[in-house]
């Protein structure tokens, strides 16, 4: 049963990543492609994580713990450079 | 067996929770409504796939792992705060001050000290800028 909950899930998160893609390429104001690259992040995330089940490892926890961190840092950053038009004042 | 239905529910709801929260991204108009879709409905999705990756790795006899908790604790700090940022920079940009609501202190909204309110001194806020 779980096997096929997982195919599921990672067919949703991927269609997920492919609706956040064209929402990148769609979007006409720069925050909102920012929005949608940190939603990309987050269903990366995700699918580390379901992958890592799928696999049997935890060694894709620690991947998804960092790809958390870089993803959070460049949204600030981003935001920050459209706020201030500088990262670090 | 109840670990395993537990664990598929987990999993389907995840699914389903990342779908709507990025078909909610695309679908809605504006960025103000579109901040609501990825910012609540894909965290508990993220959410629910970890503490289902935390019932396998217990119910396949792994004991409990506390990495996911590291993730799912740092997804729930971090997604509040980027969003703040995201909507900051959307009104800093989009919204003009004549449109926001008055903040009811001498102080303009943040992001948006280059219009003053009225009464407030004009160097304050162009050092600001500076």
């Amino acid at each position: 049963m779980i096997p096929y909950a997982l195919g599921f899930a990672i067919g949703c998160f991927a269609l997920a990543l492919a609706l956040n893609l064209w929402q990148v390429t769609r979007a006409r104001a720069v925050p909102d492609r920012v929005l949608a690259l940190d939603t990309m992040v987050i269903n990366v995330i995700a699918l580390l994580v379901l992958y890592g089940i799928a696999a049997g490892t935890g060694l894709y926890f620690e991947v998804a713990l960092l790809f958390a961190m870089t993803g959070f840092l460049s949204t600030v950053a981003y935001a920050k450079y459209l706020l201030r038009g500088d990262v670090i004042e | 067996m109840i670990a395993e239905i537990v664990i598929t529910a987990l999993l389907v709801i995840a699914g389903v929770f990342g779908l709507v929260g990025s078909w909610g991204l695309v679908k809605l108009p504006d960025l103000m409504t579109r901040l609501h879709a990825p910012t609540k409905a894909t965290t508990v999705g993220v959410g629910a796939v970890l503490i289902a990756s935390m019932a396998e790795h217990w119910r396949t006899g792994g004991g409990i792992s506390f990495h996911e908790l590291l993730i799912t604790l740092f997804l729930f700090l971090t997604a509040p705060i980027t969003a703040h940022f995201i909507a900051k920079a959307h009104m800093h940009r989009k919204v003009a001050a004549a449109e926001l609501p008055a903040t009811g202190s001498g102080v303009a909204w943040a992001g948006q000290d280059g219009a003053r309110p009225a009464g407030a001194a004009p160097e304050a806020a162009s050092a600001d800028r500076a």
